[in-house]
């Protein structure tokens, strides 16, 4: 599989020096083709990163009531990724992720009143209350978590894949990683497991620049991430996560890739989240410009709302009922969320055991 | 001098061995590395290679002869020159030091040391008959080793999503022989041969468990599962109660664990206090074959996960096991391996086998000691220490592990909370000394304890 990029549409944060030189090596490459959405697709595409974003917003909030409490990565910005490769996926396919997962439980289809629920602890949240932010799962949706140890998701999500093979079934596993787990040596122990074994497992690294605070370039004596295979002869991808279209279509290539029984395979998605790590971050480590750059220039959303306009597949009026019903769901979860009871507290003793 | 060839050893626990073959006759000429004759234990066969040149003298030991000890003298080379008629009288010196050497170099005491029926010899025979076991069923004479093995294809044949996964598991056979035929039954599909690579297997088999399937994980040694640790307790044991009990992982995690022998302190611990404190896992440590088999079938139907501390130097012993088609212990009940009435003494695993010599020895002077195999860590079988501690009103708990944060600690705390009235004496402690395993012989014999160390704990608190 080609190493390919899409340079018109990368953001220009993801720009470094270092990156220079990996331009150079893939060079030869084509660049990564973007899928043909149609209406519906780019209107549900629309639909869905909207949910991400304005669920995220309204959790940013109900943190600063206090209502959640905790760890709570946001995934404003980085909502391309999720939604694009789930366009790629069919029923039984699994997921797994770190712990900036509500993107993915959103984009998996479980309610955001469940999910929501989750984030305040709350009696019919996805775990009842005991897992939050970071530990949630949905065994009727594929969804297996929500894993608060960085990289600790890549070797479970490596047995998901193992599982897949075992049982003689074309399903693929998604582990989806970020730019600061790339560099955790469980990775490589799964990398060459997966490949040994020729399991059905993509990688998707969601590269948005900064591990905490230390960007990538600061971390990484190798920053083309899909290039991380490599050692282990695992082809890899590189694609620009802001664009939805390019997800979809590199979603698409590395399951029938996997579905095909050719291993597993790398996607290096390019994105970026304008939040701090957490929400006690303040992001002192990059500048407002830089945020802002990427904000108005190569926001996900924006991006389909544009195409959507530009096509005439939706009016200004019919975008804004959209958002308008997103707004509903999402308020109607955080009521959910705010009244639902705590656990009861026979619930510290139980799911320890089956 | 004639040169000794001398029975090798072919791990550091290895006591005894079978001649299997030579492959040279007396008179035949040897240069250093030929291969002269072939040993063999219940695990491997070795070639013994000639360590010199000259000519095979005498053979000391026939081939086909069983149990032969490390060190005994089995043949000797003559330099250019030497008779072997001088042979016969060096041999016997040269194995009076081997055997000398002998209890530094074997760890268990409970080890038959002369007997080829082994079976005859366990101290299982003298517990009052398994109340898991229907009255007159047949027990046959196995390894530890066997039993673990022909539970893991017992469980295997009955369900289809289990399999095995671990170092050197399939091809090898096992690097203890656990394993040993399985991957010939089951084939590369079920017994999966991995990497070195204890956190990326552990957390691969962890993610095929939250999938549906029922790994069974080897660690080579629990030395090793360190790296893995991480694994095993923030995916493993906790994913059951994060999700809220949505997605478990029914998994075992098996192989040796505590005291080896002469491989210092990275090799040579006891993890049990470590895994039964996490909340999750269960952890099993059995003594006997039978448990082993019983408990591990149980382990691997256990929709949890679940810890499986196995010790190396009883995988060579031989226990009764019943002949039953399908013999499954419970998890969580200790077996009162000996009945008395004056001192209660809680054990497992290896410890076992210092608690149930010691009992033997407090016998001879007229103390009854009841001895506890715990068999399960985690959950513990509280009531079944307190009842016997409401009979005794003494108990003195014994373990290989580090004194710290122990099980005896555990067993100590819990006494003091549910027999404390019926206490006559302090809850008294034998365990590993509080120091990292050595290395040199005499050291490594001072860090454990001993059967006399119990004998002592056990009459101190009879006040004897």
């Amino acid at each position: 599989m080609a190493v390919a990029k899409n340079k018109a549409q990368q953001p220009d944060a993801a720009r470094r020096p270092s990156d220079k030189e990996d331009d150079t090596k893939a060079k030869d490459q084509t660049a990564s083709p973007v899928a043909d959405l149609g209406k519906d697709q780019e209107l549900a595409a629309y639909r869905d990163m909207l949910l991400i974003r304005r669920f995220e917003e309204k959790a940013g909030q109900m943190y600063g009531m206090g209502l959640i409490g905790g760890f709570c990565h946001l995934y404003i910005g980085q909502e391309a990724v999720v939604v694009g490769m789930q366009m790629a996926l069919k029923e039984g396919d699994a997921v797994i992720t770190g712990y900036r997962d509500h993107g993915h439980m959103l984009a998996c289809g479980m309610d955001a009143k469940g999910v929501m629920a989750e984030l305040t602890g709350r009696t019919h949240g996805y775990s009842k209350g005991k897992g939050g932010s970071m530990h949630m799962f949905s065994a009727e949706k594929g969804f297996f978590g929500g894993h608060g140890i960085v990289a600790a998701q890549v070797p479970l999500g490596t047995g998901l894949a193992f599982a897949s093979k075992y049982r003689s079934k074309d399903n693929v596993s998604l582990t989806y990683l970020g730019d600061g787990a790339a560099n955790q040596g469980q990775v490589y122990e799964s990398f060459n497991m997966a490949k040994l074994w020729g399991l059905p497992a993509i990688y998707i690294i969601e590269n948005n620049q900064y591990a905490m605070g230390t960007s990538l370039k600061r971390a990484s004596a190798t920053t083309d991430l899909s290039h991380r295979g490599a050692a282990h002869g695992i082809p890899g991808e590189r694609v620009d996560g802001m664009d939805v279209r390019a997800v979809k279509a590199a979603g698409e290539r590395a399951v029938k890739w996997c579905r095909d029984g050719n291993g597993p395979i790398i996607l290096e998605m390019l994105t970026y989240r304008y939040r701090g790590h957490s929400m006690s971050d303040p992001a002192k480590y990059r500048t407002r410009e830089e945020v802002e750059k990427v904000r108005s220039e190569h926001d996900p959303i924006e991006q389909v709302r544009l195409r959507l306009l530009q096509k005439k597949w939706a009016t200004e009026d019919e975008l804004k009922k959209i958002d308008a019903k997103v707004r509903e769901v999402v308020n109607e979860a955080a009521e959910f969320a705010t009244n639902d009871p705590e656990p009861d507290p026979s619930e510290l003793y139980t799911d320890i055991y089956a | 001098m004639p040169i000794q060839v001398l029975m090798p050893a072919l791990s550091p626990t290895m006591e005894k061995g079978n001649l299997a073959k030579w492959l040279k006759k007396e008179g035949d000429t040897v240069k250093s590395g030929d291969v002269i004759a072939e040993i063999e234990t219940d695990k491997a066969t070795m070639e013994v290679e000639a360590v010199d040149e000259g000519t095979l003298g005498k053979i000391l030991v026939p081939e086909g002869t069983a149990d032969v000890a490390v060190n005994t003298p089995i043949a000797t080379i003559l330099s250019e020159g030497e008779d072997a008629s001088a042979v016969s009288e060096t041999a016997k010196e040269a194995s009076k030091p081997a055997q000398q050497q002998k209890p530094v170099e074997s760890t268990p005491p409970a080890e038959p040391k002369k007997a080829p029926s082994a079976a005859a010899n366990s101290p299982q025979l003298q517990a009052p008959a398994e109340p898991d076991v229907p009255e007159g069923t047949e027990m046959v004479t196995m390894t530890m080793r066997e039993a673990l093995r022909d539970a893991m294809a017992e469980e295997m044949r009955r369900d289809p999503s289990v399999f095995v996964m671990g170092e050197e598991v399939a091809e090898y056979q096992g690097a203890y022989k656990v394993t040993q035929g399985l991957l010939q039954e089951f084939g590369s599909h079920r017994v999966v041969d991995t990497p070195i690579t204890e956190h990326g297997f552990a957390g691969l088999g962890v993610g095929a468990a939250l999938a549906g399937l029922k790994p069974i994980v080897e660690f080579m040694t629990f030395n090793f599962a360190m790296q893995a640790m991480d694994q095993i307790i923030n995916s493993a044991a906790k994913t059951r109660y994060m999700s809220g009990g949505q997605i478990g992982s029914s998994i075992v995690f098996r192989g040796p664990n505590g005291a080896a022998a002469r491989v210092a302190a990275q090799h040579s611990q006891d993890f049990s206090a470590w895994y039964s404190h996490i909340p999750g896992l269960k952890v099993i440590a059995p003594y006997t074959a039978s448990d082993a088999k019983g408990l591990l079938k149980a382990a691997i139907r256990d929709p949890n996960p679940v810890i499986f501390l196995e010790n190396e130097i009883l995988y060579g012993q031989s226990f009764p096991v019943p002949k039953l088609d399908d013999f499954v212990l419970p998890i969580g009940k200790a077996r009162i391996a000996r009945e008395g009435k004056d001192v209660t003494i809680v054990s497992f695993s290896m410890g076992m086998t210092y608690a149930l010599k010691a009992a033997e020895e407090l016998a001879k002077e007229g103390i009854e000691a009841e001895v506890i195999d715990l068999r399960t860590l985690r959950p513990m079988d509280t009531d079944t220490i307190v009842a016997s501690v409401k009979k005794t009103g003494r108990i003195v708990t014994v373990e290989e592990g580090w004194p710290q944060s122990g099980i005896g600690a555990e067993i100590a705390a819990r006494v003091v909370e549910h027999a404390f009235d019926y206490l006559d004496a302090p809850v008294t402690r034998v365990s590993g000394r509080d120091v990292p395993m050595p290395y040199a012989a005499n050291l490594e014999k001072l860090a454990l304890p001993t059967v006399a160390d119990v004998v002592e704990a056990a009459k101190a608190v009879c006040y004897r």
